[in-house]
């Protein structure tokens, strides 16, 4: 589908060097000056980098019209068709308009949007990114019909004037913002490309970094300081890691290549892609070149740890393994993880990386907050195929199988082996997670691998 | 028919069935530029629907329901056992399990993946260089393939890398660089991966063949070793012995298949379609009935659809494409009171016979473990490894050990020794002794073709569509009884070596008839073979219609006559085999490759 669309995209771009295409981009601007075909092209890329789709495209439906659900504790949020269609979409928009929403979350009946749309990130895009953007919204997307779901907000969170104050409080000003981001050197042009591409269109911050109670994003660029991606709250019931240097909680064992490969496939030797995330390679980071991957690669790693390093680093303890081996499964919760892991993620919990990721070191696994952890044992996750991965993996759910105490079993055993150092979580624990459970997963659409 | 049909747009090629060979086909014509269609009978499947941990590890619903396999309600084979009988169909599940559904037989498959031996290509020539032609018994009728190992190695090659096999090189490039199979040809490179573990059963096997003067080597598996990546990207887990492989979606990715090692890129790619529970009446041809014009099908609502495309490739199981050939008018039906036409000749299967061996109380052989294409073979009287003159029969056998995990039913189902009760106390000592120390060795033998051994279409049932179903003729011959009795003595002879407390050793009887209630293999052939000469081929060495030049047909219907081995290694070799011919010259230039 995305194929098709896309070599669609092409002959429409270059229709449009020549003529205005009736029908394609039903918008008032469609009729303006023709649109060069690499604009709508650059367009494209940036609406992957920018990760639209994650958000705006439903798994199966038509792109960016719409639809996705958020199920928030304040009510659920459905993400607005942005295609070019000029009831139900943003076809009306002119670039100035467009460029307002992106940046500073005014729609153009001067609503304040909901912060779901990470607009105190895209404050830092660039004007020649944004009018790419536009572009390829207005040029290069098909226009679908298809109504707006209506907010299922609560009130008074259903209320858009106090997101105005809100939005007023606590999001950038786009002007402030880009003079900041100009004036910051970085040692190395690569850097510099990932710190645009990180804290600007790709919005890592918006899941990984911390909110304050008002929501707003405790820190939204490097300079900001160390709480800047250093793990996020809970969204849609997983948990986002620190990107920062963290020796056994973040990024602190992952190479710049480990980084990069995550990016273009969601695997690599120390862990696979799941939750949000999946959506995050899908929609946005397989899609980028080569050199953008490697830019927010080397951008993460000049990321110190939030906190000092106190204890050593994670290193491999055999202690776990050698027990299971010899049929020890006394130590708590190691039986289910001999019945029901070890297949996949070994005795010696190193997996069989990049098929199953290992569970021995990986930071998502000693996070403090188990919460992904636990989700993932209880629905199971897909790790999806992309470009440069064809294959896609899934694990299967236990939450049919095991009960609360032997699912808080299991991830206390998988938390506390091989080295790892993360406290031992609690049934009540997995009862929380449990009741938060989606009733959409697990997914309709399993890959066909 | 087609004249009610919905016609749908033309493409380039259609692939019927969506096994090995047509998923092998479809990437390759693909890659070629081409459009594809791939019409499959049954419904889709992947490793996250049929393979999903635990439900996929059911015994009674896999082994004993037959999950994977075909619905014989609807289609199936009428069987007899020679031209005197009336053949009656084939309804429950025994002798032999065709898969239906994406990934064909290929997806309930146990795994062992083998190159063909370079005198079965060519056995016929063989036999008369070695012992003159009066050798060959009357009404045996002993063909050459048409193509020698030297002209398939690089597909031998190509489809182990795409499978990620497990196993253990002798010779490469004429060097010796390992503990292979001595009796094997050169390669032209390593197994992708190494061999599996020998189980225990399987490392005593090993033990005692050698001590007996055998040339025991590891079987080579498609069942991963260790984490694989093919050439075309796509990822295998590594084989866990959990046993859950014939008759089973591999949970660990583990076990190759073309929902996993090809089907993956293909339904990206957006020149192919897939289309299941689509069942092909017919290939349609055009006036002159020399050149294909589409197929006729039942789709999924049960609307009877046409799809025109230039080249048709029939890809479904063997008797499946042997009776599309039949349906479709492809080439003259066999007749064997002349011992004349194709499309039914040379139908083959598998000589095999599995013989039990108890060893010491003491020793547990663990028989729950297993890996489907893993074990220990040797091959000392297979192919013309072993001098037949003084035997005075062709053919040959493989014998191995090949523990792919004994399940809880199947356990029961085995009790104990021979004269062992059949219930209560004395049953139940005897099935849990059998379980927990005895081992299986297989002869694993090749049958040969006969002239009164065919196929054709039966004149009295049909199957769901209104079509007559496919009549299978068939019964042992003394040459395959004979072959079978002198290999399983040299069983006897290795179970001496291990120490048996108790052996029982299963030969093929003279004047018993093949027996359908009996699983025996799925290792079914012939019935559309390939070779040079059109008045004894239905197939061209390119697997070419002789009749009508865009019609390909790839499946074990090509072989001439049976093997030692199991067949899908060299299904999968003829498919890139034929692929290549067709890329290379058959696209540019349409028309018979052999004249």
């Amino acid at each position: 589908m995305r194929g098709v669309w896309k070599s669609g995209l092409r002959l429409v771009a270059v229709a449009l060097l020549v003529a205005s295409v009736p029908g394609v981009g039903q918008s008032a601007r469609a009729q303006d000056a023709p649109t060069p075909v690499d604009v709508v092209t650059r367009g494209e890329y940036m609406a992957e980098a920018a990760d639209c789709g994650a958000c705006h495209t439903v798994p199966g439906g038509a792109p960016f019209a719409g639809g996705m659900a958020f199920h928030l504790p304040t009510g659920t949020l459905y993400a607005p068709n942005i295609t070019p269609d000029v009831k139900a979409g943003i076809g009306q928009y002119s670039e100035a308009e467009f460029i307002r929403a992106i940046r500073q979350g005014i729609r153009r009946d001067g609503a304040t949007l909901y912060p779901a749309m990470p607009y105190p990130s895209y404050a830092r895009m660039t004007d020649d990114d944004l009018h790419a953007l536009y572009a390829y919204f207005m040029h290069g997307v098909r226009p679908v019909s298809t109504p707006v779901v209506q907010d299922g907000m609560h009130w008074p969170l259903s209320m858009r004037w106090p997101l105005t104050v809100w939005r007023r409080l606590f999001a950038p000003d786009p002007v402030v913002t880009l003079q900041g981001a100009t004036a910051r050197t970085f040692p190395d042009p690569v850097v510099a490309r990932g710190a645009y591409l990180v804290e600007g269109p790709g919005h890592c911050g918006a899941c990984h970094t911390p909110r304050a109670v008002t929501m707003q994003e405790k820190a939204l660029t490097a300079e900001d300081g160390p709480l800047y991606l250093s793990g996020g709250g809970s969204v849609d019931g997983w948990r986002p890691v620190s990107l920062r240097g963290e020796n056994r909680t973040g990024l602190g064992r992952w190479s710049e290549q480990d980084i990069v490969r995550f990016l273009a496939t969601g695997r690599m030797p120390l862990g696979a892609a799941f939750g949000g995330m999946t959506d995050a390679i899908n929609h946005g980071t397989q899609h980028m070149t080569a050199d953008d991957q490697l830019a927010i690669a080397r951008y993460l790693k000049t990321l110190s740890p939030t906190t000092p390093v106190k204890a050593p680093g994670w290193a491999y303890d055999p202690a776990a393994t050698n027990a299971l081996r010899a049929g020890d499964v006394s130590a708590r919760g190691a039986r289910y993880y001999v019945d029901s892991c070890a297949a996949c993620h070994r005795t010696d919990g190193r997996g069989y990386p990049t098929t199953f990721p290992p569970l021995a070191g990986n930071p998502v696994v000693m996070d403090p907050t188990p919460d992904s952890l636990i989700r993932i044992v209880l629905e199971g996750n897909t790790l999806r195929a992309t470009k440069q991965a064809p294959s896609a993996f899934v694990m299967p759910g236990f939450a049919a199988r095991m009960d609360d105490a032997a699912v808080a079993d299991t991830v206390s055993f998988i938390r506390a082996a091989w080295g790892n150092d993360a406290p031992a979580v609690s049934a009540a624990d997995v009862a929380r997670i449990r009741r938060s459970l989606s009733p959409e997963h697990p997914p309709a659409s399993l890959p066909m691998n | 028919m087609s004249d009610d049909a919905r016609t749908l747009k033309p493409v380039d090629v259609v692939v019927v069935g969506g096994g090995w060979a047509g998923s092998i086909m479809a990437k390759e014509m693909t890659e070629a530029g081409r459009t594809v269609v791939m019409l499959e009978r049954g419904p889709d499947r992947s490793t996250a629907g049929e393979g999903a941990y635990p439900a996929s590890i059911d015994e009674l619903e896999g082994n004993f329901r037959y999950k994977l396999f075909q619905d014989l309600s609807k289609n199936t084979v009428t069987i007899r056992n020679n031209a005197n009988q009336t053949a009656l169909p084939y309804r429950r599940m025994a002798a032999f399990l065709p898969g239906e559904g994406v990934g064909g037989a290929g997806l309930h498959w146990s795994g062992v993946h083998f190159r063909m031996p370079p005198d079965d290509l060519r056995l016929r020539s063989r036999v008369i260089e070695k012992y003159g032609a009066k050798f060959i018994p009357e009404g045996m009728n002993l063909q050459d393939y048409g193509v020698t190992y030297e002209e398939l190695e690089p597909f031998f090659d190509k489809a182990e890398k795409v499978f990620g096999t497990s196993g253990e090189a002798y010779k490469v490039n004429g060097q010796v660089v390992g503990q292979g199979n001595v009796f094997s040809p050169s390669r032209s490179d390593h197994f992708p991966l190494p061999p599996l573990k020998d189980v225990y059963t399987a490392h005593l096997f090993r033990k005692a063949a050698a001590e007996v003067g055998f040339h025991p080597y590891s079987l080579p598996a498609a069942n991963a070793s260790q984490q694989y990546t093919n050439p075309y990207g796509v990822q295998m887990g590594p084989c866990n012995f959990c046993g859950y492989c014939s008759g089973y979606a591999c949970y660990m990715y583990s076990k190759a298949s073309p929902n996993v090692n090809i089907l993956p890129v293909l339904r990206r790619h957006p020149l192919f379609e897939l289309r299941a529970n689509c069942h092909v009446l017919k290939v349609e041809r055009d006036s002159t009935g020399t050149r294909a014009t589409g197929v006729t099908y039942t789709d999924a609502e049960g609307k009877v659809v046409t799809q025109p495309a230039e080249m048709v490739i029939l890809t479904a199981f063997q008797f499946h494409n042997v009776r599309l050939m039949l349906l479709s008018g492809i080439g003259k039906p066999y007749d064997p009171v002349k011992n004349e036409g194709v499309v039914g000749r040379n139908f083959v299967y598998q000589n095999v016979t599995t013989s039990v061996v108890w060893l010491d109380p003491k020793v547990e052989t663990n028989q729950y473990i297993g890996a489907g294409g893993g074990g220990v073979a040797f091959d000392d009287f297979n192919s013309e490894n072993f001098d037949h003159g003084p035997l005075g029969f062709v053919g040959g056998s493989p014998v191995w050990v090949n523990q792919a995990g004994v399940k809880a039913i199947a356990g029961a189902h085995s009790g104990g020794p021979p004269g062992t009760p059949r219930w209560g106390s004395a049953w139940k000592a005897g099935m849990i002794d059998t379980y927990r120390h005895s081992l299986r060795i297989d002869a694993h033998g090749a049958n040969m073709a006969y002239r009164d051994v065919y196929l054709d279409l039966d004149p009295t049932w049909k199957d769901a569509y209104g079509q007559p179903l496919l009549r299978m003729t068939f019964d042992w011959k003394d040459n395959d009884i004979r072959m079978n009795r002198y290999v399983v003595d040299r069983i006897g002879d290795v179970a001496k070596a291990m120490g048996a407390r108790n052996v029982h050793l299963t030969r093929r009887e003279f004047g018993k008839p093949f027996d359908t209630r009996q699983y025996q293999t799925t290792h079914l052939g012939g019935g559309a073979v390939m070779g040079t000469d059109p008045q004894t081929s239905a197939l061209n060495r390119y697997m070419q219609s002789w009749d009508v030049h865009n019609v390909f047909v790839i499946g074990a219907n090509a072989f001439p006559q049976g093997t030692g081995y199991n067949p899908t290694g060299m299904v999968a070799a003829l498919a890139y085999w034929a692929a290549h011919h067709i890329r290379t010259t058959y696209l540019a230039h349409p028309g018979p490759l052999a004249g």
